[in-house]
Order: structure tokens, then C-alpha cells, then sequence
């Protein structure tokens, strides 16, 4: 069940990321983008980290490609144009993601002591603990100081994106009648 | 049906991990729409993610998958800020040919 459930999403991933690349319109770029992410979620689950997959969902499949869906459309964004592209990505790049891939590659075959996934398994094995108790005792207890530094990280993420999207004296429609009560 | 209680190697998972990797740089090359570079960029991100919840799977570390959670939280912040970047950028350039905005270019 487990290989069958890998192979299917495994192939559905890499199938939204080849389709990613050979898409020439950016709004089927972002829907094939999520596809791969709902299928990186199921992935998750299978390794037993339920949390991260609903996380996975909500905020990547969820909020993220809304964002960029969104920006596609506002942008008007049509096809792109097909240009020779920069030399240097012909002439490095492409040997370099090849020879990349080939370290990864070699260092993953070669790691002894993998362990074989089994459905089911989690973090622990201790019945009726589940991810998300395991999760929530560390990320609140040892990880606080990171955590409320991320959501200040959040907030300031949120200000500036406001700051740069605002355009220097444009008005509301109605600012000034729309006076605080 | 010993197909069915087969076990996947976690190799597997780094494996595809490495790949989607790569198609993401790779897509970082090839494509010629700013957005599409982004979204190659957020391609990159999850494939990390998807080798730190293997890695936290095989030594049972919770560390790892809080690892992805704040991954997570910093590549939605940098989702934000970044479209907003490339609105602006738009506004000024009226394009979003990654070949057309080169004015840092040497």
C-alpha cells in the first residue's frame, strides 16, 4: 500500500514540476506548482508527520499559490516570451544542475543505515501520542524565543509588503469621508 | 500481496527529493517570467522540506519537522514581500521579462 501510494504521488510531484517547467503561461505553471505541493503533502502523512501535511495544504496550496495565482492575474501576466536566454546559464548552469544532481545522488545511494518506511510509523511508537502532542511540547517549550521571533519576522513581512505595493500619493477612494468613528 | 506490505527505502524519498531539487534550479534557468523564477524558488524550498521530514522520519527528531514548520512561516513572509516586490517592479517596467529587467545587470 505505502509503495503504491509513493509511486502514485511521487509521480503525480514530479509530473507537476515537469509541467512546471514546460508551461509557457505562468497560470499553468502555478497550478501544476499546486499539484506537486498537495502531492509533497500526502508524502508527509505517509512519513507520519500529519501536522506538517495539513500545514503543507493550508499554508503552501492554500495561501501561497492564492497569492501567486493572484499576482498572475492582477499582473495580466501573458505568455512568456521565448528568448535565447543568458549564455552563461547554457554554458555553467546546466553541466552544474547535472553535476548537482549526480553528488546528490551518489551521497544518497551511498548512506548506509536508511531505514525502510513503514506506514504507520510515526516520531514515536508509543500508542496514542500523536505528532502533533510531540510537535506542540517542543515548538512551545524548548523553541519559544524562535517561534515569536518568526511571527515578528510574519509582521514585518506583512508591513513591507504593503509598503512596497503602495503606490506614493494615491488615495483611497473616499479617504477622507471614511473618517474613523 | 507481498506487494501491498512492501516498505519504501527512505533513499526513495531523498531520491525524489534531490530531483524535484533540481527541476527547480533548472527551472530557475530556463524560465523567463519573473513569477515563474519565483514559483521555481518556492519548487526548490519544498524539496528541501520534503528531505528534512525523511531525515526527522529516520531518526525519530521532531527537531526536523519543526524545522519544515518554520521553513514554512519564513517562504510564506518571503512569498509576500516578493510579489509585492515584483508589483512594484511591474509598475515601474511595465514587463515582467526577467530579460528586460536588467538594470543592476553589468
Amino acid at each position: 500500500m505505502h509503495l503504491i501510494l509513493f509511486f502514485l504521488f511521487a509521480g503525480f510531484c514530479l509530473a507537476g514540476a515537469i509541467n512546471l517547467l514546460v508551461q509557457t503561461h505562468p497560470i499553468n505553471s502555478a497550478l501544476s506548482l499546486i499539484v506537486v505541493m498537495t502531492s509533497l503533502a500526502v508524502l508527509y502523512l505517509l512519513l507520519g508527520a500529519e501536522f506538517l501535511a495539513i500545514a503543507q495544504i493550508i499554508v503552501y496550496s492554500g495561501a501561497v499559490m492564492v497569492l501567486f495565482v493572484f499576482v498572475v492575474m492582477l499582473l495580466n501576466a501573458g505568455r512568456e516570451e521565448r528568448t535565447l536566454g543568458s549564455l552563461a546559464a547554457s554554458r555553467v548552469g546546466f553541466p552544474a544542475v547535472v553535476a548537482l544532481f549526480a553528488v546528490l545522488a551518489t551521497i544518497i545511494l551511498h548512506i548506509h543505515g536508511l531505514n525502510a518506511a513503514h506506514l504507520g510509523d510515526g516520531l514515536s511508537n508509543a500508542p496514542g501520542q500523536s505528532n502533533l502532542v510531540l510537535l506542540s511540547q517542543v515548538l512551545f517549550h524548548e523553541l519559544l524565543l524562535p517561534f515569536e521571533v518568526t511571527s515578528v519576522l510574519i509582521l514585518i513581512a506583512i508591513l513591507g509588503a504593503v509598503a512596497l505595493a503602495h503606490v506614493e500619493g494615491s488615495k483611497l477612494p473616499n479617504s477622507e469621508t471614511a473618517a474613523p468613528k | 500481496m507481498s506487494f501491498l506490505q512492501q516498505d519504501v527505502p527512505l533513499s526513495w524519498y531523498l531520491l525524489l527529493s534531490a530531483i524535484l531539487f533540481s527541476l527547480g534550479v533548472v527551472g530557475f534557468l530556463i524560465k523567463r517570467n519573473l513569477i515563474t523564477v519565483f514559483m521555481s524558488i518556492e519548487l526548490m524550498l519544498n524539496a528541501v522540506n520534503l528531505s528534512f521530514v525523511t531525515f526527522a522520519y529516520q531518526w525519530h527528531e521532531v527537531r526536523g519537522q519543526i524545522f519544515v514548520f518554520f521553513v514554512m512561516m519564513v517562504a510564506a513572509a518571503e512569498a509576500a514581500v516578493g510579489l509585492a516586490i515584483i508589483i512594484a517592479v511591474f509598475r515601474v517596467r511595465s514587463t515582467l521579462a526577467v530579460d528586460r529587467i536588467d538594470l543592476m545587470k553589468l
